[in-house]
């Protein structure tokens, strides 16, 4: 399949179940929302080493926000539960917590609730204050600079991780430039979030490794200066590939996010020196979701 | 389907209980079972057609007309529906209440409101003491649910009350708040003595400061983010307390007698 020059593989991304919840973060202006939401979802990259992937999703209006200042939203993705919320609860003490004029509201019904404020509350050491208010608990907690007010619970819902595309070019700076359109383009949709730094990952891993100790490792098929020296994937004058990966809350957001970022590189057009978009897969080793590409340009999600 | 009304034949003689005349108890009953409901008057038990002229047969909906503070325990323990009282309640209006709306256009004896769980309670006129509070013997009060009074209240409101939301638009009398345990009080009007008189925790909002006594102590003014939040909430009801906007307030903390960790909150309009 070629798009615009582009040719796009007849491969799939291969993604697996999470835990997901939704935080949302205000303050008293976007500058407070924004300390306190890059903290949290700060090394949150992915789950091998930090527990939880988590990002931004979008920043949210007064007129969006349940307590009518600026905010934005936070998604956080973990590979089981237990471990969301821990991260959730230590994240929320540590981050939220401690930012001056932060707020958490929960960004998520469901039947599953886990804790936003709910432990967090003895930080009050006895001077911690609920009020209920149609039907949610939120906690008062005094703090220096004035009251903390935190949501008791947030919604926990089954989530997908792991969608991912890669972009293969000529040049490092040319693959970096055509991640940061699709990155841009993708920041649009919502339900998702690309969890790595400045969305985009150039340290693409497969599964598995030569190590006993290690059970991920640098993906040498796609490693331009290893053409010669492994089973590549890569043409001769394919020199960079950088990774984009989703996470989001159903399917459907992922694959709709994809489509976004795929076709908003492809306009660049073969100027853009971008030469190919393929996706890791592991051949069915990592989890039962599959991206085909193909199908989610062509409008047919399967 | 017409709503089931109850006209009361002629002002009565003695309190009426009418805990039996709710939208759960009558749901699915006919005009004749309706007319056979036995009630009490004073000490004798009677059946609901020798007080009252029945028409209408919708249960979810029943209005008592010609209502006075004769009718006690309306809308008692009810789950669902809605009651409208055209005139006065007695006392115990919407007593342990579960869900549901209470809607009384006069004023109300003691105890409105009292053990109440859920639901809604408006009351357009006045209302006597222990609104919101536990009946006697319980130590606790009102559990959930809202009430909203647009005239004045008794002493003693929300007496030991646990949860839920009172709003007074008019006055209210001594010891409002007295042994608060939590929930939330506002009161728009002047406040008697003793406020907030052992109150454990809760809140108390006010827009003119009552005298306090020693045992409830200034903390001084401050931006509170939940009022935004609780403001909101109220944009649902017909009340003044909707239209505030402010997060402005002078914090008050007692009662220190107590140990008490409730607050006084008087709004800076």
């Amino acid at each position: 399949m070629l798009l615009n020059g582009i040719q796009i593989d007849d491969t799939f991304a291969e993604a697996f179940n999470m835990r997901g919840t939704r935080v949302i973060i205000t303050a008293q202006n976007h500058k407070w929302a924004y300390n306190a939401a890059n903290a949290m979802t700060g090394f949150a990259t992915s789950v091998i080493g930090c527990g939880v992937e988590a990002g931004i999703e979008r920043e949210l209006s007064t007129e969006e926000t349940p307590d009518g200042r600026p905010g934005v939203s936070i998604l956080m993705f973990a590979m089981g539960s237990k471990v969301l919320m821990q991260q959730l609860e230590t994240r929320m003490g540590q981050c939220i917590l401690t930012c001056p004029t932060a707020a958490a509201f929960a960004g998520i019904d469901s039947e599953d609730k886990i804790s936003l404020g709910k432990h967090l509350r003895y930080f009050g050491d006895g001077f911690q204050t609920s009020k209920l208010i149609d039907g949610r608990r939120y906690w008062r907690i005094p703090v220096m600079d004035g009251e903390f007010l935190t949501e008791e619970t947030t919604g926990m819902v089954r989530a997908i991780g792991g969608g991912n595309f890669l972009i293969l070019a000529t040049s490092q700076p040319a693959a970096l430039a055509a991640a940061e359109v699709a990155i841009e383009a993708m920041k649009q949709v919502p339900n998702v979030i690309m969890p790595f730094p400045g969305g985009v990952v150039r340290s693409g891993s497969k599964v598995g490794s030569k190590y006993k100790t290690m059970f991920a490792s640098t993906n040498d098929a796609f490693c331009p200066t290893l053409k010669g020296a492994t089973n590549t994937e890569l043409s001769s004058e394919i020199e960079s590939v950088m990774e984009i990966v989703i996470d989001g809350l159903t399917f459907e957001d992922i694959a709709l996010s994809m489509k976004v970022g795929i076709e908003a590189i492809c306009k660049l057009g073969e100027s853009s020196d971008v030469k190919r978009i393929s996706a890791g897969n592991y051949g069915g080793k990592l989890g039962p979701h599959l991206f085909k590409l193909h199908d989610i340009l062509n409008g047919s999600q399967s | 389907m017409s709503t089931l009304t109850f006209n009361l034949k002629q002002p009565p003689q003695h309190a009426i209980n009418c805990s039996n005349l709710t939208p759960n108890q009558l749901s699915g009953k006919t005009t004749s079972q309706i007319a056979a409901t036995l009630i009490t008057y004073g000490n004798a038990t009677v059946s609901t057609s020798e007080l009252f002229e029945i028409s209408g047969i919708d249960a979810s909906h029943i209005t008592f007309k010609n209502a006075t503070p004769a009718l006690d325990y309306i809308g008692a323990n009810m789950a669902s529906g809605t009651i409208t009282v055209e005139g006065d309640a007695g006392a115990y209006l919407g007593f342990g209440m579960k869900n549901g709306e209470i809607h009384c256009h006069g004023s109300t004896q003691a105890f409105a409101a009292c053990n109440m769980v859920n639901g809604v309670v408006r009351i357009d006129g006045n209302t006597g003491d222990f609104l919101g509070a536990g009946s006697e013997g319980l130590r606790k009060g009102m559990r959930g649910g809202t009430v909203i009074v647009k005239g004045n209240a008794g002493d003693r409101v929300g007496d030991q009350m646990r949860r839920g939301l009172i709003l007074i638009e008019g006055n209210a009398g001594d010891y409002c708040g007295s042994r608060m345990i939590a929930g939330t009080i506002g009161v728009l009007g002047d406040l008697g003595t003793y406020t907030a008189f052992n109150m454990h925790r809760g809140t108390l909002l006010l827009k003119k400061l009552p005298q306090l006594h020693a045992t409830i102590q200034d903390c001084g003014s401050h931006t509170l983010p939940f009022l935004s939040l609780l403001f909101k909430s109220l944009a649902k009801y017909d009340t003044q307390f909707s239209k505030f906007n402010t997060q402005r307030v002078q914090r008050y903390v007692g009662d220190a007698a107590y140990k008490g960790n409730g607050e006084v909150l008087i709004l800076n309009a």
